[in-house]
């Protein structure tokens, strides 16, 4: 209880909104009295100071030290091949429980021998649709930024990994009695709760990613697109991809051509499934209101019916 | 006699009568070789030891690990597929108790059983699915995530699974005898049929509901802002096609332990349930495509997607709604109840089109299930069928017990 309760500060709208919808789900009745509180919660835009990185893709040479740098930290199992092997840049690879970060490689048009790398991990939305699906609430979204996971009360539903518009939640299929949902957590409390970068991110040689704040990100990233039209495509990839995350990305070529999901919506996740939720607690109202009445239309008319065959018998 | 050996002699005809259908052990034994019996015991045999592989190297050992594909036949199969065709429990009660159709009674305690293993089963698919099973009880007593659709699905299906129970007790407690308690469940009748029926409302949409959140891996096809109404319109008709199935296969298997009442009025009612059905599938059949229409989706039906598409609604929903039709018009008991297959099949084959078959369909690679998946399912799916058989040869299931007659 008392992680419960902490949660509960650290959050943003996820726990408020979830304790309307723990009254809506079990209580049915409760849900309708606080239902003016959520009004308020409606335009929560998240926690102002939160932190995001900036990846800039016309900056990133495929050298993996990122790649390295979080298998340290997380004390991920390392790959068969070395990290200096490049030959792992012959297939894609997507987040993997034992590689949470994997580097891809894509042809530049612009340039054919300077091939464009993409880092791929966790975007940590604003909003995220793993937090808002997890039916024991093992993800958490924090102040700082970071969507992190909690084993301890985890299911293995897999509906998160199911959920996630970017593909990047993994599950330890082979592991018997201890498996997790394995997904980069921005090195929430080795380094971010203490206000550090990401491991990934200071162990990049290019300086490939800039670890700041999110809002001085988005005008740093603006800033960059303006001054320099010809190099980057005007998109920040992040800013407003299901509703905005705190990984952002530029990049010179567009974000199609890198693999990335660009069919996705800017609405955040969570609000896909909001109106169905909000049905909820009508139908535990309403529906025995009108099941009684259809209850007492038939036992009333079987009464009719047996008054009449009486009388008409007299 | 002393006390004791009458006690003993008791007991044993006790167990003789309830368990061993009044045969001794041995009698009761022999009567088990039949050869629908060794075909299951083969099955069990090959399944059962994945099942065991399963919980000593995890998940890996039945399914592909999959990060794209987390939910494989399991879930797609075993509890999309179905949680729909065990609506069978509350369509009954709630047309028998709330909504006067008495003529239907013969047949609610088999679909209330038919439902009640149903969900059984479903619970079994997903203990078996997920990471860690022992903690399937998380989400009730552990931990919150009430902002989840899967969290309302589980509340609502262990609620619903005791909500059934209860309403089969009766059955029970007249198997064992004792009377005190059977009256004690039957009061709850009524309110237990309102309730399941709350209960199945929400969570046959909740299932629906579920792929709300996943709108660029569901086809658009099948994405729709309606899917949670798709979900539970389909339940009803699934629901009615699975009671004329599983009430002719217990014609033809059970047909010692069915009395007459159930026997002489099932061909009317068989015609009944699919005039409904045909009724329910035409109203499915029409707001599908009020989906298509509403997605602005008419071009992808020249796609080979679409043809897929077309193929289970024309003839997965389409057909059967005329067949059932026909059949109901004619009298055409036989066609009916070959109808119903074809509507069963039409409503596992829709939720494996929506969460498998065609998810993630823009990604470039596609993932089927391992054929240790097929292997779990029918071990599993076989040993309820067992179970369902044990309950209908020992309990007043297709017959009113004899004591209990005329009574409600």
């Amino acid at each position: 209880m008392g992680k419960q309760e902490t949660d509960k500060d650290e959050t943003t709208r996820i726990t408020r909104r979830g304790f309307l919808k723990t009254m809506a789900t079990i209580g049915g009745v409760g849900a309708l009295s606080t239902a003016n509180d959520s009004l308020g919660v409606e335009k929560f835009t998240g926690s102002p100071d939160r932190y995001g990185v900036l990846a800039d893709l016309s900056l990133c040479v495929g050298c993996r030290s990122c790649e390295e740098a979080c298998n340290e930290i997380n004390n991920l199992a390392p790959p068969e091949a070395p990290f200096d092997d490049q030959s792992v840049f012959d297939e894609t690879r997507r987040p993997e429980p034992n590689s949470w970060t994997p580097v891809n490689r894509y042809p530049n048009p612009k340039e054919e021998n300077k091939p464009i790398f993409v880092k791929r991990q966790c975007m940590h939305c604003n909003e995220p649709a793993c937090a808002s699906v997890c039916l024991v609430g093992a993800f958490t979204k924090t102040r700082e930024g970071a969507v992190i996971y909690n084993e301890d009360v985890c299911i293995g539903c897999r509906y998160c990994i199911a959920a996630c518009p970017f593909y990047v939640p993994a599950y330890d299929y082979a592991s018997p009695f201890y498996p997790k949902v394995r997904k980069c957590i921005l090195c929430y409390e080795k380094r971010l709760a203490k206000n550090e970068p990401p491991a990934c991110v200071e162990a990049c040689p290019m300086e490939v990613m800039t670890f700041g704040k999110r809002k001085d990100l988005i005008k740093l990233a603006h800033k960059k697109i303006l001054e320099n039209p010809d190099k980057y495509v005007d998109h920040i990839y992040g800013e407003h991809e299901a509703g905005g995350t705190s990984w952002m990305y530029i990049s010179p070529v567009p974000f199609e051509q890198l693999g990335f999901v660009t069919d996705i919506s800017t609405t955040p996740y969570p609000e896909f499934t909001r109106g169905f939720l909000s049905a909820v607690p009508i139908v535990l109202i309403m529906w025995p209101a009108l099941l009684i009445g259809f209850y007492m239309w038939s036992t009333r008319r079987d009464e009719i019916a047996e008054d009449e065959r009486r009388s008409g018998h007299e | 006699m002393s006390n004791r050996t009458v006690e003993a002699y008791a007991v044993r005809s006790w167990i003789r009568e309830k368990l061993f259908l009044g045969m001794t052990f041995q009698e009761y034994l022999k009567s088990l070789i039949t050869p629908f019996n060794i075909i299951v015991a083969c099955i069990l045999c090959v399944g059962i030891p994945f099942y065991v592989w399963r919980y000593l190297h995890g998940l890996i050992a039945v399914m592909h690990p999959s990060h794209d594909y987390p939910w494989g036949l399991f879930i797609c199969f075993g509890l999309l597929g179905i949680v729909p065709l065990s609506a069978t429990g509350f369509i009954m009660a709630s047309a028998v108790y709330l909504f006067g159709l008495k003529e239907y009674k013969p047949l609610v305690r088999m679909a209330i059983l038919t439902g009640f293993l149903g969900y059984a089963c479903a619970v079994a698919f997903i203990f078996t699915d997920i990471g860690r099973s022992w903690r399937l009880p998380y989400p009730m007593f552990i931990s919150f995530g009430p902002q989840s659709v899967l969290f309302l699905v589980a509340w609502h299906v262990a609620l619903y699974l005791s909500t059934q129970f209860v309403e089969f007790c009766p059955a029970i407690f007249e198997w064992l005898g004792v009377d005190r308690f059977r009256r004690w469940a039957l009061v709850t009748t009524i309110g237990a049929t309102i309730f399941g029926v709350i209960l199945s409302t929400l969570h046959q949409s909740a299932l629906g509901a579920l792929f709300l959140i996943m709108p660029g891996k569901v086809h658009p096809l099948w994405y729709s802002p309606y899917i949670p109404v798709f979900f539970f319109v389909s339940s009803i008709w699934a629901g009615l096609s699975m009671i004329i199935l599983v009430a002719w296969i217990c014609t033809k298997a059970f047909r010692q332990r069915a009395d007459d009442r159930f026997l002489n009025s099932l061909d009317n009612l068989t015609v009944g349930l699919g005039r409904a059905a045909s009724i329910t599938l035409f109203a499915y059949f029409a707001i599908k495509i009020i989906g298509v229409a509403h997605g602005h989706h008419w071009n992808l039906l020249a796609t080979p997607y679409g043809w897929w598409f077309q193929l289970e609604i024309f003839g997965f929903v389409l057909l059967p709604c005329f067949l059932f039709a026909q059949g109901a018009r004619y009298r055409n008991v036989a066609l009916i109840r070959i109808t119903s297959i074809i509507a069963v099949v039409g409503v596992m084959l829709n939720r494996l089109n929506l969460s498998l078959i065609t998810f993630n369909w823009n990604l470039p690679h596609r993932e089927y299930p391992k054929w240790t998946e097929y292997v779990v399912v029918i071990t599993i799916f076989t040993g309820f069928i067992l179970l369902f058989r044990w309950m209908v040869n020992r309990m007043p299931v297709l017959t009113e017990h004899p004591q209990y007659k005329d009574m409600h």
